[in-house]
């Protein structure tokens, strides 16, 4: 499901932009035929890059895959799970980004060093978020793997209710971050000194830049299924869910495509302190939680 | 002889014979004298063939008095350069020495201006282009262009930085060079000459086409009737508005704020579809011609140019109170990018790069022409020389040149004379110079034009406000994170082909 989602979810925010902007915008398939375009041209590889130039799109795409395995949808149990898998995704993800960083660097041009730094800087202050979330989810419902934690999340009372509205807004803000869109990044811009993902990969072409377009839309859509499922409730029928599931994948795309409308980007020198405040709200959520645990055991 | 040749109105020609000619040494000191003042500043430098010798003039304006300053000297050999005292000349004796070769001595930087190689020493290729170097092993160097990612002109950037911080930002032009100075002296004159400078930059058509049409009005020795200088005024002033929408669109752009950017650009496609109604071009050209004009403005357009301005305003308020008010678009905005007062005067800045860091410098209140004189026009000057205040100076200029318009509008209906149309073939005045300045909406443009013994144009200079002002962009971004260049690019918005000509 995640994956099916992953193929509209680009289209839908484009979709939404334009029509914020009063246009009509391209199809919603067309971020799908630009790859399809992408899949049938050929390859040209710079003289100067080695292997790892030529191996970062696979294993960025392997990665991603794999964590897609970890992610349940609504309340079924996912492909593969075990205790503390969110940590095994979250590095999982990062071994992928490794990759990139380490082919951006391979290429030698200084653009794409300056987008490495920057990339590997967000992601590194992004992960005490992600991990701090999902570990204060892990503390309030005692288990420790995606589809534990989702099939016993429910908002059992007033601490849980903030402590979901908190890790909701979170959850948005680090698929922002991580996926390199406003107010970090601006996917739209075409100037090269205030990229961060799209100059990382100036040197790819043809079917590499269309893996790399799979598996950043699949990394967003599992961010996506992250917030639909703690949304999704665990009584209702499978099919039920699964429609509620692609419903909330819909509104997903269309918020952010809501928040890229109506703000401008972050300063560079910005960004950390944005991401560090993520990290605050995290405590926030942690601290909650742990008070509604001290409130039940009295 | 006097040395200094002064005039206060440049609807009159000069002769030659009055121009002086002083030994170099006093004219550099009463050059360097003069701008020592800060209400002077140098409109044009430039030396130009002469009886097996190079004759040289500069110009300087005088704000506070509303006077031009003529001073010349003629020269074979080397002499010592004025940017080593005053660093406002660095272009112009960089250019001086790329088409003359005579040699400025002290000059701290002279490397080529349009050119990518020395033309006075062509065998040292582009390996042995002079940039600038810092030795660090923090260091880095980043380089953009010429060929750019979005559509813009061709240009070579190249940083150097520490991290993301730029320490110095050094800019290569020339790229865009057509030898439109030398067409200008080869070419027969008259429709063709109006064509070229049309083409000088795309971005001022009006403002080139209307200062070179006021010189070739000045040569011939005719005076601009009423209504033909107020429909240039009015041109000029829908010129400034459409550009300062299309970059206030381009400054959302950067920063990424959508909403700001597609309001801003479908406003500027009102704007320019109202120069098309009138003149059959989006940028106004065919619109000014020498003499005369083809489209002469009526009661009709005028109620249409209203109109559309009406429904432009209407739009463009509440986007404006919006854009300076979003904290996210604030924060990206200022102290970014800012320029000092002392720095602006240092490197000779004009136009509305100046006036947003305090430098009063704007030709319709310090040299006007004729609609100007009337209006009592006072220059908008704001202070903090940042990327906001380059921005809300857009934003009232804007204003103020919607009620410009509005006014001078007002008078043609009182005024319906007979409509002249344009002359190519009018005789120029022998052994004339004419200089002429025009405030467009990016500064001072100045076109000077000097006839040889057959009223035949021998030299004619052109100097876009981009020539005075690129300097200011480079200072501009030292200290900056090198992502809030292209936000500090577009708060200049300067022209490439304008410098590169």
């Amino acid at each position: 499901m995640t994956l099916v989602s992953a193929l509209i979810i680009p289209g839908i925010i484009i979709r939404t932009k334009s029509l914020c902007s009063g246009r009509k915008g391209p199809a919603l398939f067309q971020p799908l035929f630009d790859a399809g375009v992408l899949l049938r041209k050929g390859v040209v590889l710079s003289p100067v890059t080695t292997l790892v130039f030529r191996i970062a799109p696979s294993v960025s795409l392997a990665s991603v895959l794999t964590a897609v395995l970890l992610v349940p949808m609504g309340r079924q149990d996912a492909l593969l799970s075990f205790s503390a898998d969110f940590v095994y995704f979250t590095y999982i993800l990062a071994l992928g980004r490794f990759f990139m960083i380490l082919a951006a660097l391979d290429t030698g041009s200084s653009f794409e060093g300056m987008g490495a730094n920057r990339e590997a800087l967000y992601s590194l202050l992004v992960e005490p978020v992600f991990l701090l979330l999902l570990g204060t989810y892990a503390m309030f419902t005692g288990y420790t793997s995606f589809s534990e934690i989702f099939s016993h999340f429910y908002f059992s009372n007033n601490y849980a209710f903030i402590a979901g509205i908190l890790g909701f807004y979170l959850l948005i803000q680090i698929a922002m971050v991580e996926n390199s869109r406003l107010p970090v990044d601006d996917p739209k811009t075409h100037l090269e000194l205030t990229m961060v993902h799209e100059v990382m990969i100036l040197d790819y072409s043809g079917p590499d830049l269309a893996i790399i377009h799979f598996s950043t839309w699949i990394k967003f859509a599992l961010y996506g299924a992250l917030v639909s499922n703690s949304l999704v409730p665990s009584g209702w029928p499978v099919a039920l869910q699964t429609g509620l599931f692609l419903l909330l994948q819909l509104s997903f795309g269309i918020i952010i495509g809501l928040l890229e409308s109506f703000r401008a980007r972050n300063k560079m020198t910005k960004n950390p302190q944005f991401i560090l405040t993520l990290t605050a709200i995290a405590l926030l959520v942690f601290t909650i939680m742990l008070l509604s645990s001290y409130m039940s055991s009295k | 002889m006097k040395d200094t040749l002064i005039i206060s109105d440049t609807s009159l020609p000069v002769s030659l014979a009055e121009i002086p000619v002083t030994a170099y040494a006093l004219f550099r000191q009463r050059v360097l004298t003069a701008m020592a003042d800060e209400n002077m500043h140098c409109v044009s430098y430039f030396a130009f063939p002469d009886d097996g010798e190079y004759r040289f003039i500069c110009i300087l304006a005088d704000d506070q008095t509303h006077q031009l300053c003529l001073m010349g000297h003629r020269d074979q050999g080397p002499f010592l350069s004025l940017t080593a005292d005053n660093p406002a000349f660095h272009v112009f004796e960089r250019e001086i020495y790329e088409r003359t070769g005579i040699l400025p001595e002290e000059h701290p930087w002279l490397k080529p201006l349009r050119f990518s190689v020395d033309r006075q020493n062509s065998h040292k290729g582009m390996d042995h282009y002079p940039f600038f170097n810092i030795a660090g092993d923090e260091l880095h160097e980043v380089g953009v262009g010429p060929v750019h990612a979005g559509i813009i002109e061709p240009g070579h950037f190249r940083f150097i930085c520490h991290g993301e911080k730029v320490l110095h930002l050094e800019i290569q032009l020339g790229y865009q060079h057509r030898g439109i100075e030398r067409m200008m002296e080869s070419s027969r004159g008259g429709l063709s000459h109006a064509l070229l400078a049309e083409s000088i930059a795309g971005d001022s058509v009006i403002g080139h086409a209307s200062t070179h049409a006021a010189v070739i009005e000045t040569l011939s020795g005719s005076r601009l009737s009423a209504s033909l200088s107020i429909e240039r005024a009015v041109a000029l002033e829908l010129e400034r508005i459409a550009m300062h929408t299309g970059d206030s669109a381009a400054l959302c752009a950067d920063v990424a704020y959508q909403l700001g950017q597609v309001v801003y650009e479908s406003l500027r496609t009102i704007i320019i579809n109202t120069t098309q109604r009138w003149c059959g071009n989006r940028f106004g050209k065919g619109l000014v011609r020498p003499h005369g004009t083809w489209f002469p403005l009526n009661e009709d357009l005028g109620r249409i140019i209203c109109n559309n301005l009406d429904a432009v305003m209407e739009r463009l308020l509440p986007m404006v109170d919006r854009l300076f008010t979003l904290p996210s678009v604030v924060s990206r905005f200022d102290g970014t990018g800012a320029v000092s007062r002392s720095q602006m005067l240092a490197v000779g800045a004009v136009g509305m790069a100046a006036r947003s860091a305090g430098l009063k410098r704007d030709i319709r209140w310090s040299h006007p022409s004729m609609p100007w004189k009337e209006t009592a026009f006072q220059p908008v000057v704001l202070e903090t020389g940042d990327v906001m205040a380059r921005a809300m100076l857009r934003k009232i200029e804007t204003e103020q040149s919607v009620s410009l318009i509005r006014h001078w509008i007002d008078q043609i209906k009182e005024q319906a004379g007979a409509i002249e149309q344009p002359d190519y073939q009018r005789t120029l005045l022998p052994d004339a110079l004419a200089v002429q300045l025009t405030e467009g909406w990016r500064g001072e443009i100045c076109h000077v034009a000097i006839t040889d013994k057959h009223g035949k144009i021998m030299c004619y200079k052109i100097i876009d406000p981009s020539f005075h002002n690129w300097m200011a962009l480079a200072l501009a971004v030292r200290m900056q994170e090198i992502s809030d260049f292209p936000v500090c690019n577009k708060s200049f918005n300067l022209s490439y082909c304008g410098h590169d000509l």
